[in-house]
């Protein structure tokens, strides 16, 4: 394990074992209803109150990760879970059904990159020997503690965005992938002095643009190195504004991509500026990021979710919103098979006297150790891979 | 590094989609002007039915508070007033729909600290200002009567 700046790097990259994802009725309509381990179109689950029922989508999203892994819960050495409730009762409640060590995190929408971080860490520190990361949150939940009654006539802004209906789940397993884990970067807290609660994406852009610059900084790496480089939920507005930072910094991005754009239609499903919550990121993650790099579809990502750290409390107080990012390296190989792999096709290169294998070297994990200056832009072809 | 506070406020309202105000007035137009017409039709309905125009008109303001609650319990109105925007909100039907989402939302939190006590978390502001506003006008009113020859 290798620690510089804030990103931690695995020696021995734990793998994700398996992963679930559940969705509701407005995710069941989006464009990835076929990936989705489950979905429920009753938004209540049967359940009195909508909290039960996000406690409800929590449940099954960790006993189908259970399931496809093979795994009783007792195997579980701890689980990390948070969502956006008040005091995280959607998780708690979902963990008086598991006899496992539970520990409640609050990183609002970033919730599930800092499960799947701390996981990987202590099971690649050999603590743990499976742990798995859980995030949830439901629409008709969060509207009511955040914002207005479900029925109240409301105009949502188009800067608003709309809180995913779902659950998302990883069990992290020492020898369990592809994919795996290659690293992880804690994010700081960065607050830009966005008030509007209707314009969340604004208030996450500059924590996620500050994440990912230490990244790049801490490792040497290129953005071109990876097939995409997902944030969670930054949505319309937040995403324009998260490249444009980026720029400013001199890092501009190409393959860029966001959960909260991906999970909904924007033209057909009334989203406004696209989807959000803590559950956005971890089912995007679980059945679309995760499922592609283990079909090898994709090689090598960054992940990030993106959270704002306010409460309604702070926000009636007049207080500005925090922002947070925590980012996960996932690729669908080992470094060693990497360069194995690399070296094969030098060699076949050589053999063949093509000069161009030259151009893809910045973006192999051998390069990553060279030390140099902040990567700039080169035209690499990686990112077109998905 | 960071961009100052008005600088990124500024980048906030570029990379923001505005508010597609013509078409939400047109709508707001629309659909306002159809409560009050559907309100005038049935202040004429009652006043036919040989009742005072003052009883005519509470019995109007009735029905249509009866009629946005029905439809607030139903789920229609905020479908509505998702497009309708101010047109839904400023008349009374409004007012009502404010009074009963929060009565719907919260019975799970028990009939008196839930229903009783949230009913009016939207609509409580507008009783308080109200009432004060009154008051306010009330007092002026009774200094400036005398010099308007009352």
């Amino acid at each position: 394990m290798q620690k510089k700046g804030d990103t931690i790097r695995f020696a021995q990259p734990p793998g994700i074992v398996s992963y679930a994802a559940v969705g509701g009725k407005k995710e069941a309509e989006g464009p990835l209803a076929d990936a989705f381990d489950l979905l429920v179109t009753d938004s209540r689950c049967g359940e009195k109150t909508w909290e039960k029922a996000e406690s409800d989508f929590a449940r099954y999203g960790l006993e189908t990760a259970l399931k496809k892994a093979r795994l009783q819960p007792d195997a579980l050495d701890a689980v990390f879970a948070g969502d956006l409730q008040c005091q995280c009762t959607a998780s708690a409640y979902t963990m008086r059904g598991f006899d496992v060590p539970y520990l409640g995190l609050y990183g609002a929408c970033s919730t599930m990159a800092e499960g799947l971080a701390l996981a990987s860490c202590l099971v690649a520190g050999g603590m743990m020997r499976h742990a798995a990361a859980m995030s949830s949150s439901h629409f008709c939940a969060a509207e009511r503690q955040f914002r207005t009654p479900l029925d109240y006539g409301g105009k949502r802004t188009p800067t608003a965005q709309w809180t995913v209906t779902g659950a998302g789940c990883a069990i992290v397993s020492p020898d369990g992938g592809p994919p795996y884990v290659r690293g992880v970067t804690f994010g700081r807290v960065r607050d830009y002095e966005i008030t509007d609660i209707n314009n969340m994406g604004a208030a996450m852009a500059p924590a996620a643009c500050e994440t990912i610059l230490r990244y790049f900084e801490d490792t040497s790496e290129a953005p071109e190195a990876f097939d995409a480089i997902y944030t969670g939920d930054l949505g319309l507005v937040g995403s324009k504004l998260l490249l444009q930072l980026l720029e400013q910094a001199g890092l501009p991005l190409q393959n860029h991509k966001d959960c909260g754009l991906i999970v909904y239609d924007r033209e057909t499903q009334n989203v406004q500026a696209g989807g959000s919550g803590a559950g956005c990121s971890a089912a995007v993650l679980c059945c679309h990021v995760l499922p592609a790099l283990r079909a090898g579809q994709l090689k090598r990502v960054l992940f990030l979710s993106t959270g704002a750290l306010m409460s309604q409390t702070t926000f009636l107080q007049g207080e500005s919103i925090p922002g947070i990012a925590h980012l996960v390296e996932l690729s669908a190989t080992l470094p060693e098979q990497n360069e194995k792999a690399a070296r094969q096709t030098d060699a076949a290169a050589q053999a063949a006297g093509s000069p161009k294998r030259q151009k893809h070297a910045a973006g192999r994990p051998g390069a990553a150790a060279e030390p140099g200056p902040r990567p700039q832009k080169q035209p690499g072809k990686e990112g077109a891979a998905q | 590094m960071r961009p100052d506070p008005k600088k990124y406020d500024e980048m906030c309202k570029r990379a923001s989609p505005p508010s597609p105000l013509l078409k939400d007035c047109v709508w707001a137009f629309c659909i306002g002007g159809a409560i009050c017409l559907l309100g005038e039709g049935l202040r004429r309905l009652y006043a036919s039915m040989g009742l005072t125009l003052t009883d005519a008109a509470t019995l109007t303001s009735a029905t249509l508070i009866a009629l946005s609650a029905v439809t607030t319990a139903l789920g229609w109105y905020q479908k509505l007033a998702a497009k309708a925007g101010a047109g839904t909100l400023v008349p009374i039907t409004g007012f009502a729909n404010a009074v009963v989402s929060p009565a719907i939302e919260f019975r799970n939190e028990g009939f008196v600290t839930g229903v009783g006590a949230k009913m009016f978390i939207i609509a409580g502001p507008v009783i308080v200002y109200g009432m004060l506003a009154s008051v306010a006008w009330g007092v002026i009113y009774y200094f400036l009567r005398p010099l308007m020859g009352g």
